[in-house]
């Protein structure tokens, strides 16, 4: 989009730097990076580990722990465990932290709360 | 009902079951052309043809992510790979799944609220668009060409066991037949249709592999350490549990593995036929709900893959597999024969095709998008093509597309498939993802970082993979005879995906230009607000 035809919507005269500016915005920013960052840095990391303990530390892998089931394939399954485990995490996390805040700005851009200059337009509401 | 188990498999029993495989997949095909012509009928603006109208629900969505996600590499491809090399074909399973953690925290969502019909949307977005836009267009077909070829000749291979013809016209005529319904059901269904396909497929192949692995899991009395036990005592090797049969040998394989891990991880959040099902959904939630339906979903999928193919190797044994036309992809057929006989071989392979025909109609359609949308009403008309040429454009561009797919699949056949997927998914991790993680999250990123990244990151890995043993200078080469293969890695990942990383950062930092800052504040704003992002068309 960006130089295409405006998509005719209430966001068009918004000032986004504005907005950007905000401390609402900045919370929301804030909050949505404090998450992700952290959290996809520990899951590749962990990833990686144990694509490293397969592939250099197959004796302490191939060890059995019960009947014929081993440590390599635990761990292998715990891969599983721990995305599921993040998806979940984040998906509440969202709900509860991200949703409330992004509606909120969302409400009032989309309510002209600015206008060009960035000043306060009271009153319209949606 | 009894498990009657055959004492072994008889590969040439498998040709009697032709005509029953073949009236399965008519009956798919029949049910889905229905289905697509029914969805086709609110197909008017180009919001419908390439988005759905933005009208699917989440799990739907999921699903047919799903769909588009598990293709016959990974079905038949994963289950062979475990039923011959054991742990380490059960690795592709976690590489692939812990991957979409990257879509679901890092893209997904952001990447609804910023674009419209394509990767190139968000790219271009706050960046000099015509560039930007070629680059990201470029890389896309290039991504879906690859991927797409890998596709139909896999279906040309797979033909040999499930229909039983193993010339090279009968072949030929059966990868003509696929494209020819893949180009119908696009041309008719657009997206909307595409999707209803995908998650019919989805469906089906999820539940053939839950009773196949309810039916193995039985056998051995729900006890895994059994299953394992049995897998070990036909193939005679202990070693099929622990890691390092297939990837273990040398420094250079244990090295190449690590490659393909990194390119599988981050290749998937960038592949366009994935991103481009973001656009179906209404909004950004909906579009974090399919991410958490297709983790669950394929994540199930692939723990059913993990019982199949051991079961695969203590029920049918390696040998058998490795024998039987088609090689390591007949794993889960013969596992299909050997507990339910011809019919449960029938609908698997039926579901085999369908996936084919599936993932197939998903690329193209996301191939068709970017040019019509990217290269032809962005660049070549200017902005000044309206909706319905470009729509127009696109179903031209399907009818090319499926005719180099169809020609492309019949040179390719027979040749060594898995590196076209494994470099799909590399040129995609190294094109594409440096860009969109910058572009979404790194404020001072540029045109001249997006340039150099994307085009740096997919020379790299083409041109690596070009030096590489898969294409000279090995017994198993594309071209046996040469040997030009002075990289000595198959997968290209390692070194290209930092290395495009770097030349965005490089780009950035060394450009003179500024870009403009209230793009970047409106790209940011949009991307976590969902202010302004693109509605579902009503009917």
């Amino acid at each position: 989009m960006g130089n295409d035809a405006p998509t005719p919507d209430a966001a068009a005269s918004v000032d986004f730097k504005q907005v950007q500016s905000t401390k609402q915005f900045q919370e929301l920013r804030k909050r949505h990076r404090s998450f992700v960052f952290p959290m996809a840095v520990a899951f590749l990391l962990w990833y990686f580990a144990y694509v490293l303990l397969a592939d250099y530390a197959v004796g302490f892998m191939s060890t059995k722990v019960w009947g014929n089931i081993n440590i390599g394939l635990i761990l292998g399954l715990l891969q599983f465990v721990s995305t599921f485990a993040i998806t979940g995490w984040y998906v509440s996390y969202s709900n509860r932290r991200l949703d409330p805040i992004a509606a909120e700005i969302r409400h009032e851009i989309e309510g002209h709360e600015f206008d060009k200059e960035g000043n306060k337009i009271s009153g319209v509401t949606k | 009902m009894t498990l009657m188990i055959p004492a072994a498999v008889d590969v040439a029993d498998l040709k009697e079951t032709t005509l029953l495989n073949m009236g399965i997949f008519g009956l798919f095909v029949a049910v889905t052309m229905i289905i697509v012509i029914k969805a086709s009928r609110n197909n008017k603006t180009a919001a419908d043809y390439y988005a759905a109208g933005r009208s699917f629900t989440g799990p739907q969505n999921g699903t047919a992510i799903a769909g588009d996600y598990l293709s016959a590499a990974s079905f038949l491809g994963i289950t062979g790979a475990i039923a011959i090399n054991g742990y380490d074909g059960f690795m592709y399973s976690i590489g692939f799944l812990v991957a979409w953690l990257v879509a679901l925290l890092l893209v997904a969502e952001l990447l609804r609220n910023t674009g419209k019909f394509t990767m190139a949307d968000v790219l271009s977005f706050r960046l000099k668009q015509r560039p930007v836009r070629i680059a990201a267009a470029i890389s896309t077909l290039a991504v879906c060409f690859f991927y797409l070829l890998a596709q139909m000749a896999g279906a040309g291979s797979l033909i040999s066991l499930l229909l039983g013809i193993s010339d090279w016209g009968g072949q030929a005529l059966v990868i003509i037949v696929v494209g020819a319904l893949m180009i119908m059901y696009v041309l008719i269904g657009g997206m909307k249709g595409t999707t209803w396909v995908q998650i019919i497929k989805a469906m089906l192949l999820i539940a053939g592999a839950a009773v196949m692995t309810f039916w193995v899991l039985a056998i051995y009395g729900f006890n895994l350490s059994d299953l394992l036990g049995g897998a070990v005592e036909t193939s005679g090797n202990p070693n099929v549990l622990n890691p390092g049969l297939q990837y273990g040998k040398t420094e250079t394989s244990k090295l190449d593995f690590m490659s393909l891990g990194l390119a599988l991880v981050l290749g998937t959040a960038a592949l366009p036929h994935v991103l481009m099902r973001f656009y179906t959904v209404p909004t950004a939630k909906e579009a974090r709900k399919s991410v958490v339906w297709s983790i669950w979903l394929i994540g199930l999928f692939y723990l059913f893959t993990l019982v199949l193919g051991y079961g695969a190797a203590a029920l049918v044994g390696a040998d058998t597999i490795k024998a039987a036309p088609g090689g390591v992809n007949s794993a889960a057929p013969l596992l299909a024969f050997h507990l339910g006989g011809p019919l449960l071989l029938g609908f698997i392979s039926a579901v085999a095709f369908a996936t084919i025909l599936a993932v197939v109609a998903g690329l193209t359609i996301t191939a068709a998008a970017s040019f019509a949308h990217d290269i032809y009403a962005s660049v070549i008309a200017k902005g000044k093509a309206d909706a319905d040429t470009e729509v127009k454009v696109a179903r031209r561009t399907v009818v090319v597309i499926g005719l180099l797919a169809i020609a492309g699949g019949i040179f390719a056949n027979g040749q060594n498939v898995a590196f076209l997927v494994a470099l799909a998914f590399a040129v995609a991790a190294s094109a594409n993802l440096p860009t969109i993680v910058y572009s979404l999250f790194w404020r001072k990123f540029t045109t001249q970082g997006a340039i150099w990244s994307m085009y740096g990151g997919l020379g790299s890995a083409i041109i690596l993979i070009a030096l590489s043993p898969v294409v000279s200078g090995a017994k198993t080469s594309m071209i046996p005879g040469a040997n030009f293969a002075i990289f000595p890695l198959s997968n290209p990942g390692i070194v290209s995906i930092p290395l495009a990383f770097f030349l965005g950062w490089l780009g950035s930092v060394l450009d003179k230009k500024l870009e403009d800052t209230t793009k970047q504040a409106e790209m940011e704003v949009r991307s976590l607000t969902g202010v302004g992002a693109e509605k579902a068309v009503d009917h």
